[in-house]
């Protein structure tokens, strides 16, 4: 069995010598099961969600720093030098998995959600997603479909919002000020 | 130095866990992160719901657990976290590459290097960026102090709560010369920031060699000691012996790793399984016991700090004979120029200048970097959208997964076993509320 087998089987990709494969939000219970059982990866290590809205808006200046990439000749090119490759939708979540056997293999599922959009909890799969899921939701507000438990587990309970997001305010904290009293 | 040639390694059969060893297992909840009882039970008189924590000195930092017992015996459990939870992963998103190798540190207080080791590879990942062979050698080298540091304040801490009080002082004589030595070599005791992108912030002190050899050739001796005082002191074998058993298959499912996962009879360890750094090229034993209770965890650790103390050893013989060698990666567009260049040169006039005020791009991707700290994996996932700012930076904790377990391990335990186990799976609440 190899990654396209999985069920909801998108894409496979590498990069940076790591392999992203791409599962529909709805299947990534069943193809987790099957990573676990077919493919042999007994871990899952963690469960991360990124928010990427405004990815690609912002112009920057400056050099492109990297080992192989830049071009000394063209210093300051305004704006990136390539523009970010867009994302299907605005929330990724990445399970990272690991198979523990000689020579150790990774693997990142990876499922695309727009906000609201619910997924299928993997708890049944791995017990450890337990608080990974819960983690996701308290910061990011992914909602985990099927899990027992979705409470938030960092912040407060009573708390509001989603700190992570990126329309989240940063020092939005309400200060009172003794004038206004 | 013994460099370890083609180690040999029999195959090994993992148990592959299934759903079915969960069905009517041990623990009542469906899953075993909490443990809970039945609502008649709560309401009877038999019950008795105790809050323990957030500031207890025994719960390792701000950890709360609501414990539900029945007598003197353990019947529920479920831990509250986030009372340290300080927005690390926002905070960094708002700083540029170079700003941010500060963070990591302090979220697990207790094994700093091995966490800021962790970011500065991930964005070297990112970078494609070659690293001198002496910062390799002397990362490895701090990385294994910090390790025993780690493992010197755990088995401080968990001996001191657990009646033996002079334990807390010899462990935490040889953390002092450890800090010491950190102090020699980078200007503070913790949270040094001396691992930067590219290498190391300056070149190792001619007065650090001599001082370290002293060190590895004293730290047998402690261990020594440790043993001496703990191994057959009836009352630690008695507290710890047999109890918080985590099996196998249960501390995998629960993704545990590191000491834990070792003390359960899984033989892995990524700085064996999954190289970095030079720990191919290193010459030492990963310690594995299989009965998974707080006895073999503390014994785990034991004999880690003695191979720490050996790689310690290996890495001091490489570095002293790789003197007068660069110590950072000379690519002026991550790096800071050397100092003394700025009063001479317009063009490190410049880079400095485009480094410290905008700071350095990262090419757009994203990587999982995971190190062996001394709680297990340590996992660094970074997005980058190719700007001076990371995307998104999130940690995978150990920790947190290792509070996890909590609730399995305590399982049918009484309540003065909760402290030696919660101890024994030694969290630090910085590192699980990030």
């Amino acid at each position: 069995m190899t990654y396209r087998d999985l069920p909801g089987f998108v894409e496979e990709k590498e990069a940076f010598g790591e392999t992203t494969v791409t599962i529909e939000p709805a299947r990534i219970r069943d193809a987790s099961e099957a990573a676990r059982d077919a493919l042999g990866f007994q871990m899952l290590v963690d469960i991360v969600a990124t928010d990427y809205l405004g990815w690609g808006s912002q112009g920057v200046s400056g050099y492109i720093a990297t080992a192989t990439g830049r071009d000394i000749n063209f210093p300051s090119t305004q704006g990136l030098q390539t523009l970010p490759s867009l994302k299907p939708k605005r929330f990724s979540i990445a399970y990272h998995l690991l198979a523990m056997r000689q020579p150790a293999e990774r693997v990142r599922l990876k499922c695309w959600v727009d906000d609201g959009e619910l997924v299928p909890s993997v708890v049944s799969v791995w017990p450890t997603a337990d608080w990974h899921e819960r983690e996701q939701f308290d910061l990011m507000g992914i909602r985990f479909e099927g899990h027992p438990n979705l409470a938030r587990l960092i912040m407060d309970d009573d708390w509001e919002g989603h700190p992570l997001r990126k329309d989240y305010p940063i020092g939005g904290e309400p200060v009172r000020f003794s004038e206004a009293q | 130095m013994s460099v370890a040639g083609e180690r040999t390694r029999a195959a090994r059969v993992w148990p592959v866990v299934h759903d079915a060893q969960y069905e009517g297992s041990r623990i009542p909840s469906p899953i075993p992160t909490a443990l809970q009882l039945p609502e008649e039970l709560l309401e009877s008189d038999d019950v008795l719901r105790v809050n323990f924590g957030p500031n207890h000195p025994s719960t390792h930092g701000v950890l709360r657990l609501i414990v539900d017992l029945d007598g003197e015996s353990v019947v529920g459990l479920s831990a509250v976290i986030g009372y340290l939870h300080t927005g690390f992963e926002k905070s960094m998103e708002q700083k540029t590459w170079w700003k941010c190798v500060t963070y990591p540190e302090r979220i697990d207080y207790v094994g700093f290097q091995n966490n800021e080791l962790t970011f500065v590879l991930a964005v070297e990942k990112l970078l494609a960026l070659e690293v001198p062979e002496k910062a390799t050698w002397m990362r490895a080298l701090l990385s294994e102090l910090s390790r025993l540091h780690s493992h010197l304040v755990y088995l401080g801490t968990s001996a001191l709560e657990l009646g033996a009080i002079s334990m807390f002082w010899y462990c935490f004589r040889e953390r002092e010369t450890i800090l010491d030595l950190f102090e020699m070599v980078t200007g503070q005791r913790m949270h040094t920031r001396y691992f930067q992108i590219g290498g190391l912030a300056e070149d190792i002190p001619e007065g650090f060699y001599p001082e370290c050899r002293k060190f590895v050739e004293w730290m047998p001796h402690a261990l020594d000691d440790y043993l001496a005082l703990l191994d057959r002191n009836a009352i630690w074998l008695e507290r710890t012996k047999g109890v918080g058993v985590l099996s196998a298959n249960d501390a995998i499912a629960l993704g545990q790793t590191g000491p834990n996962l070792r003390a359960s009879g899984v033989d892995w360890d990524l700085r064996r399984d999954q190289p970095y750094l030079t720990y191919d090229q290193i010459d030492f034993q990963v310690p594995v016991y299989a009965n998974g209770d707080v006895y073999d965890r503390y014994r785990v650790r034991m004999d880690e700090m003695r191979e720490s103390t050996r790689i310690v050893d290996q890495c001091l013989r490489r570095l002293e004979r790789l003197r007068g060698r660069p110590w950072i990666a000379d690519d002026r567009k991550v790096v800071l120029p050397p100092r003394e260049e700025l009063h001479t040169s317009m063009e490190s006039l410049i880079h400095h200048f485009k480094i410290v005020t905008e700071g350095f791009r990262v090419p757009e991707g994203e990587v999982y970097v995971a190190t062996e700290s001394p709680r297990g994996e340590q996992g660094c996932y970074l997005v980058s959208e190719g700007g001076p700012k990371p995307w998104r930076v999130h940690f995978r904790a150990p920790s947190f997964a290792a509070l996890e377990a909590t609730a399995t391990c305590v399982h049918e335990t009484l309540v003065a076993d909760l402290i030696a186990i919660v101890g024994s799976l030694d969290a630090v609440m910085g590192d699980t509320d990030r």
